[in-house]
């Protein structure tokens, strides 16, 4: 259902009044999306969605708050979500109440790209099966890509709030992936991925998303297990920043409040990792295709640095943690009955010069980790430790020999410390961008 | 040659502007009838082999206490439709917000136009679809009375605090302490143009505990959770005093726990959510959708043995009251118990339409789906390894060295076949006896050999609430299990 955000606005400013409600916030976004997946050369299933749905926050006379979610918009429904949100009010936090946040109104220096044109979903389904094509051609051990998709969304979203504060953005997406299997015979199958995301269809890298999944996946064929102990490991962009992310808690302060962090306020200051690595989160990173210049809250978004150096600069904030811990607000908040705090775009780069300089091309004895798999279940975000499931290589001499089965386990705070080298070459992935980062002597168990 | 005049009741595509359908807007029943059958014989009409009406209304709540107070109170009301239109094997599913007459027609005709169907010329007849007699669980279990009776939000706060409160007496070096209640209401409506016209109301709740103990250097988290389905008095005969020790308990002696050492062991499962397993292992592989991605090494394997003579498993939806139990699946149909392994052979796989459409596999009520936005797809429900022979002392008795996994963490399945999961809890098995804990396992192996080596299951069956999530997104369901042995599996960690 198309929404408004005058309409909503004013829908929700006349319910507010006639059901006594003051002071109200709300947040929503509508999305239209069609995606494809094909099976050798055939649509498999194709889907489009448009859905809208707001989150309505309320404060009573006694000043707590109350929170809805709703994806129904009409006027009705907004009724319904104002009034739970009322009832839900009551029974409401005491301490630590969210307000607005003072920067809801703040003006946002961003000027945002162009929605792109989606294309006929015919178009996607060609490509794709294009892709798929190309792939299977790619090696004759590659005999299906059973896990592939691409898609295009645009993103409309706004917040409003009942002292005034309006704003609004849309952008648009397109992505790919692809994953193939191998079979042959006497050998055990074999499989790998890649993914790519764009502002829109016509920009979208498919040649490139083909080309590293063949690469890797034709790596994968001459597999050997590996002897379990200790090696130098070398982390991909996405493999670095997955397990960052996991232990994103290091950075969040609602999580440092909550006592739910590996940090605590004091540790603002605080040498956490090697002084080569240096990390930002930065929502409106030229390279982060759905980057969004206000929070949940309405705060505009910026470039936060986290670890300068090796050392704990920043925490990302909400409204309600900055004015508790003392700070200003980052951008951060997802908006919410409790109001969290979460992470935009990693960006993760070279910190301080390094004393020596480290290359696949010539190493040996090293774990090349490509893929951290099931990462809900083998991250302790609490005791900072982890044990992994991964896909990645043996380097030998410059060569990489497939692993065939293994995990890597260790510490996340022991990893940041370990750092050896952080190369300066970056590379775009899901969560960010950064290059491959060298650590010292991590867990690997094979056989 | 004369043809009979049709009767002037048929619809034809240019009345469609006309008609003003009146449904009930809070509730799901036979209003709805008519404008479904009219969209449904527009849509085949169009030339669509079949289509398919998933309606939802879904009521949430979620309640969250820290420490000593509640600190969120998250209601979400939703509602939304889904239309799935197939022509031969291919199919699109779109979904909308929109559940008026137009909206749903707005959505019908772009999956119509996706698979290159066009609505028929203003002239031409819709065919009237005879949706049966309304198939309605609610009405017949009483489950129209289920959301009044659940608890309101006063008391989920009391209980949630009390619980707190309680395992705040029970555990030492705590940290922090969250107890948390979701209440996940659900009101589903489904019609076909095969006739399918049946309604369901799920009521599905879960609370648990989450600790994080530390002293120095040591730290750890653990938790423990509950659910169940269709018991509207779930929340307030919760025995959280039994959970509080049980958390305690395990909190107090993993905080000291060493790592585990890596290699390859013998292990020692526990039953209920030891069930992962089963569920990673091969539970995922016998799912048609699978099959027709061509990634389980079982597809082919109907009537084979792929699995030890002693393990018989079964996956259903009809358990009372377990976290996976349904009456019907997400597409109408009732669920049932389905035998899939039985004293090592398979002998079934677990479909749903598209799967049955694509493999040849029967559908067996697994069409499952998080919600309106996703087509359903052939899910798990219940599933566990029938109890064995063994008594539960057999199985340590029988290990010198090896790994007891008392708790399990999440897990997953790839591609090839491969699994893992983490253990949350586990313990040293030395010559019979469980000694030390230890933290930090990973257990991974391929599923084809994995499944040949569980030899041994005790009687101890027992069944445990999960999430799973896969291509129809995040779903509820029961895993479980006996105590069961695996001669050896490699185990990650230090």
């Amino acid at each position: 259902m198309a929404m408004s955000i005058d309409t909503v606005a004013e829908q929700a400013q006349d319910i507010a009044a006639r059901l006594g409600i003051p002071k109200y916030d709300v947040y929503g976004a509508v999305v239209d999306e069609t995606s494809a997946q094909v099976d050798h050369g055939e649509p498999k299933q194709v889907k489009a969605s448009s859905r809208s749905g707001v989150t309505v926050r309320v404060w009573n006379d006694d000043g707590t708050v109350g929170i809805t979610s709703t994806s129904d918009v009409d006027p009705l429904g907004l009724e319904m979500a104002l009034k739970t949100a009322y009832d839900a009010s009551l029974f409401g936090a005491k301490e630590n109440i969210p307000g607005f946040s003072p920067e809801a109104t703040a003006p946002i220096d961003h000027t945002p790209h162009d929605k792109a044109p989606q294309a006929p979903v015919a178009e996607l389904i060609e490509r794709l099966a294009a892709a798929e094509s190309t792939l299977m051609k790619a090696h004759p051990a590659i005999a299906a890509v059973p896990y592939n998709g691409m898609a295009q969304r645009h993103i409309d979203r706004f917040y409003l709030n009942s002292e005034g504060a309006r704003r609004q953005e849309g952008h648009s997406v397109a992505s790919i992936y692809l994953y193939s299997k191998t079979e042959q015979e006497g050998k055990k199958p074999r499989s790998a991925g890649a993914f790519r995301v764009s502002r829109g269809l016509s920009e979208l890298d498919i040649d490139g998303c083909v080309a590293e999944t063949a690469e890797k996946t034709i790596s994968h064929l001459g597999y050997q297990k590996v002897k379990s102990g200790k090696y130098p490991v070398v982390f991909s962009p996405d493999a670095f920043l997955s397990l960052v992310g996991a232990f994103s808690n290091l950075f969040n302060a609602q999580n440092v409040l909550d006592k739910q962090s590996l940090s605590t306020a004091e540790s603002i200051g605080q040498a956490i990792a090697s002084p080569l690595l240096s990390l930002c989160d930065d929502a409106l990173h030229p390279e982060n295709v759905g980057g969004e210049s206000f929070d949940g809250e309405g705060t505009p978004t910026r470039r936060l640095t986290l670890i300068d150096q090796g050392v704990l600069a920043n925490f990302m904030h909400s409204a309600g943690t900055a004015q508790r811990l003392g700070a200003q607000p980052t951008g951060h908040a997802n908006i919410g009955a409790k109001v969290s705090v979460g992470r935009h775009f990693l960006h993760a780069f070279s910190g301080a010069p390094a004393e020596r300089e480290y290359s696949l091309d010539n190493a040996d004895g090293v774990i090349f980790i490509d893929d951290l798999q099931a990462l809900h279940a083998g991250v302790q975000s609490l005791q900072g430790s982890f044990s992994l499931p991964f896909d990645g290589w043996l380097i030998e001499n410059g060569k990489r020999i497939s692993i065939e089965s293994a995990t890597v386990a260790g510490d996340i705070l022991k990893v940041l410390q370990s750092i050896l080298y952080v190369e300066k070459e970056l590379e775009l992935v899901g969560g960010g961008i950064a290059p491959r980062v060298w650590v010292d002597a991590l867990s690997i168990t094979g056989e | 040659m004369n043809l009979a005049t049709l009767p002037d009741s048929l619809l034809i595509t240019q009345q469609l502007p006309q008609l003003h359908y009146t449904v009930t807007r809070d509730r799901f029943d036979e209003s709805w009838r008519s404008p479904l059958s009219t969209l449904l014989g527009l849509g085949r009409a169009a030339g669509a082999d079949f289509v398919e009406i998933f309606l939802e209304r879904v009521n949430y709540i979620n309640c969250l206490a820290e420490d000593d107070a509640i600190t969120s109170i998250s209601p979400s009301l939703s509602t939304g439709a889904g239309v799935r239109v197939f022509k031969g094997t291919g199919d699109c599913y779109v979904s909308t917000n929109d559940l008026s007459f137009n909206g749903l027609k707005t959505a019908l005709e772009k999956g119509l136009s996706i698979l290159g169907l066009t609505l028929p010329s203003p002239q031409s007849y819709i065919p009237e679809i005879n949706l049966e007699l309304l198939r309605d669980y609610a009405a017949v279990r009483g489950k129209d009375q289920w959301f009044d009776q659940c608890s309101p939000i006063r008391e989920m706060g009391e209980v949630l605090l009390d619980a707190n409160a309680r395992v705040q007496s029970k555990a030492s070096h705590l940290q922090s302490r969250r107890a948390v209640y979701f209440r996940d209401w659900q009101e589903v409506l489904v019609a076909a143009s095969d006739g399918t016209f049946a309604r369901d109301i799920r009521l599905t709740q879960s609370v648990g505990y989450s600790l994080l103990c530390a002293d120095g250097e040591h730290r750890t988290s653990i938790g423990k959770r509950s659910g169940s389905t269709g018991q509207p008095d779930f929340l307030r005969t919760w025995n959280f005093e039994s959970d509080a020790e049980e958390v305690a308990e395990s909190a107090g002696k993993m905080l000291y726990a060493d790592y585990v050492e890596s290699g390859t062991y013998p292990i020692v499962m526990a039953n209920q959510f030891g069930g992962v397993i089963f569920h990673e292992a091969c539970g995922h592989l016998l799912e048609t959708t699978q099959i027709e991605r061509k990634t389980t090494p079982f597809m082919d394997k109907k009537g084979e043995k792929i699995a030890h003579e002693n393990l018989t498993a079964w996956d259903e939806g009809l358990s009372p009251d377990a976290f996976g139990t349904l009456d019907m699946d997400d597409e109408g149909m009732p669920t049932q118990r389905t035998l899939l392994i039985e004293n090592g052979v398979l002998k079934n796989f677990l479909s749903d339409r598209a799967g049955s459409i694509r493999t040849g596999h029967p559908r067996t009520g697994s069409g499952r789906r998080q919600n309106y936005t996703y087509a359903a797809a052939s899910r798990m429900r219940n599933t566990y390894i029938a109890p064995g022979d063994y008594a539960v002392d057999d199985l340590f008795a029988s290990i010198d060295k090896g790994i007891y996994c008392k708790n399990m963490g999440g897990g997953s399945v790839g591609a090839t076949g491969q699994f893992n999961f983490a253990v949350s809890e586990a313990y040293l098995i030395e010559n019979g006896a469980v000694t030390k804990p230890l933290k930090g396992a990973t257990l991974i192996g391929e599923a084809v050999e994995i499944m040949n080596k569980i030899s041994m299951c005790s009687q101890d069956l027992g069944l445990a609430a999960g999430f799973c999530g896969s291509v129809s997104g995040s779903i509820y369901v029961t895993v479980g299990q006996p105590h069961l042995k695996v001669d050896s599996i490699t185990v990650g960690g230090r």
